[in-house]
């Protein structure tokens, strides 16, 4: 596989991992106005999901963008380990939009200055988008951290179970030291301050506790995932993989 | 002869409307971003308003079905990501279109449709579509829809 593909389908698989958690509240919101803004978000992150695995489709010269998307086994998905951890309640599922949304934010803004220009163009066309979901992630954990004693408890163990997937934002690989050098990736490692920053001033004003270094859990740009990112490919690809000439 | 047919294409489209708000073309809303012509094929360049809009695919359909009962057979679509669409590109007679129909248009004041006060309020970020946000009037207390400023 071409390190630009690699490269590709691991931003692609964020998206695409994350909306199809997000879209599993479809229907099971808190509130009508929270259903529609996580299914919008949903749909926003299969949009840009779309547009990347459309260009490393491109780039594979084979396989249609469907096909990466559906045909694929969880050990050939590169996404971060924090998108396919279950949504668990809504404040569970807002601790881990704010982590991948800042993260993604910095990220995108960095990627649109890509050489690359179909990276470049998708990065700044989706730059628009993570920049709501941001705000309503923000907003939410603000709210909630800073709400009864009940959510913020809620909310601080959320923090510290998923606070140990957000390393594997800022790791520097081969495949990302050949994008660096050719100018097309990110060097992630120096969105780290940054990201932290921001994070730091959110959870300060959101009265939670930033958690202390713990052990870190990384692998899933590499493939190395939980069972739980199985069982969500199961439903997301059942449909194509059990009638593979489905047309819709 | 091939620049009147592309300006023939280009008045065709002024007739399919935006699958989600009628009273607009998907020219006024500024998806159509060109329209070339090579060896007698047309390219029409669509870019999107949000990555998953699903009304893109509905455009390019209305679009295919407007030509082709025109007898414009020999075209195809490119989608082009950069430059991101903006509502920028919206003339003052769109905004006004939207704003009749009952959708507050895109600008950094939010008007009500109804009674045309500015003193109203964020209810979501997030609407029946992904490009409208939900509003409230504090005047005439009606609820409604802002296209959202991208």
């Amino acid at each position: 596989m071409s390190t630009l593909l690699k490269y590709t389908l691991r931003i692609a698989d964020n998206s695409l991992i994350l909306g199809q958690r997000m879209a599993e509240w479809c229907s099971k919101g808190p509130t009508l106005e929270e259903d529609i803004a996580m299914s919008n978000i949903a749909l926003d992150l299969f949009g840009q999901a779309n547009g990347f695995l459309e260009y490393a489709s491109k780039i594979d010269g084979q396989k249609t963008a469907d096909d990466l998307a559906f045909k694929r086994d969880a050990s050939n998905f590169y996404n971060f380990c924090l998108v396919e951890v279950e949504n668990g309640h809504f404040g569970n599922t807002m601790i881990r939009s704010l982590l991948f949304d800042t993260f993604y934010l910095l990220f995108y803004k960095e990627l649109s200055k890509s050489q690359d220009e179909n990276l470049s163009a998708l990065a700044f066309k989706s730059l628009k988008e993570i920049k709501y979901h941001f705000r309503h992630s923000q907003n939410w954990i603000i709210r909630l951290g800073d709400g009864t004693k009940e959510s913020n408890k809620k909310v601080q163990e959320s923090l510290n179970n998923l606070w140990k997937y957000t390393d594997e934002f800022f790791e520097i690989d081969n495949v990302d030291q050949i994008m660096i050098d050719q100018k097309i990736g990110v060097n992630t490692s120096l969105l780290k301050k940054e990201w932290t920053e921001i994070i730091e001033s959110t959870i300060n004003e959101a009265k939670l506790i930033k958690p202390s270094t713990i052990k870190m859990i990384t692998g899933g740009r590499d493939g190395k995932h939980s069972n739980k990112l199985s069982s969500l490919l199961k439903e997301m690809q059942y449909l194509p993989r059990k009638y593979p000439n489905a047309k819709w | 002869m091939q620049n009147g047919k592309i300006n023939k294409i280009w008045k065709l489209l002024e007739t399919v409307p935006d699958p989600e708000i009628p009273v607009i073309s998907v020219i006024d809303l500024g998806v159509i971003r060109d329209i070339t012509v090579k060896n007698n094929y047309y390219k029409i360049t669509i870019t999107p308003t949000y990555s998953g809009c699903p009304a893109m695919k509905t455009i390019q359909d209305d679009i295919k079905t407007c030509l082709k009962k025109n007898n414009i057979n020999n075209f195809d679509f490119i989608i082009k990501y950069s430059p991101a669409w903006t509502t920028d590109w919206m003339s003052k007679r769109t905004k006004d279109k939207l704003l009749k129909y009952g959708i507050s248009p895109p600008s950094d004041i939010t008007i009500c449709p109804q009674c045309k006060s500015k003193n109203t309020k964020l209810v979501s970020e997030f609407g029946a579509t992904a490009c409208k946000a939900f509003y409230k009037c504090l005047d005439c207390l009606e609820p409604f829809e802002s296209f959202k400023c991208i």
